[in-house]
């Protein structure tokens, strides 16, 4: 009975540090002034708060009821591996579609990476497929992008 | 008191599902910002069913977690994609 209430007592330990995690993430997405850094906040630290909820419903389980559950854990991998693919394709796509930075960030190489790759296919742009006309029209968005609108850096 | 412990977290979910839901309706936010939010929506979700599972003492909603996860990342996919190229489903022309 003693050993229950042991266990009870470690998952609910867990299950308050990754709410007080998830909590941590809401927070930085309320503070932070733009789309990049608010991505830092919600990707990392709620996923480890996830992480650890669904850590502690599978030592309940195992430990309570003596279930092992598969979907469970399948779920915590599934959770741990797509988490920082979406956070990394997010980001990509606003970077792309040109949203801006804050106002207090002072320097940005993906943007002259992209511009030093865009003059080295201009030449080539005019006579090739789809994908070199494609990859220029987001070119041209991008590259308005440098002087920030003060409307997204507000927050 | 594991109760209590479990109901409090499950308000804790509650307000930073709130939080996020206030940054996605406030009118300076960006797409991406809306996207980021609903990802992240769908990770609070997955955390509220886990405490709610422990919470009724049933494993039968964790199939559920995985399901939700799944949805949450493809439509993440999807939306980055229109974002970024206008497009979901690239065809080629030509070949």
């Amino acid at each position: 009975m003693s050993e229950n209430a042991v266990i009870e007592w470690i998952v609910a330990m867990m299950v308050l540090a990754g709410t007080g995690i998830t909590l941590i993430s809401s927070l930085g997405v309320i503070r932070l002034p733009d789309v990049y850094t608010r991505a830092h906040a919600t990707t990392k630290s709620a996923t480890l708060g996830i992480l650890f909820i669904l850590l502690g419903a599978f030592v309940y389980f195992v430990y309570v009821h003596h279930i092992v559950s598969v979907r469970l854990l399948l779920g915590i991998v599934f959770v741990f591996l797509t988490a920082p693919v979406a956070g990394h394709l997010i980001i990509r796509s606003a970077h792309r579609s040109g949203v801006p930075l804050a106002d207090i960030s002072v320097r940005d190489d993906l943007q002259a990476y992209l511009e030093s790759v865009r003059e080295q296919a201009a030449p080539q742009a005019a006579g090739s497929g789809a994908e070199a006309v494609a990859g220029s029209g987001a070119g041209a968005g991008d590259a308005h992008s440098g002087e920030s609108s003060p409307d997204g850096g507000k927050g | 008191m594991f109760q209590t412990v479990l109901l409090i977290c499950l308000f804790l979910l509650t307000v930073s599902f709130v939080v996020a839901l206030v940054r996605i309706f406030m009118r300076s936010s960006t797409v991406s910002d809306r996207v980021l939010l609903i990802d992240s929506i769908g990770f609070i979700i997955i955390g509220m069913v886990a405490i709610l599972s422990i919470l009724l003492d049933t494993t039968a909603f964790l199939e559920s977690i995985l399901l939700i996860g799944i949805l949450a990342f493809l439509s993440t996919i999807a939306l980055c994609r229109f974002i970024e190229r206008g497009v979901v489903i690239e065809r080629k022309r030509g070949d």
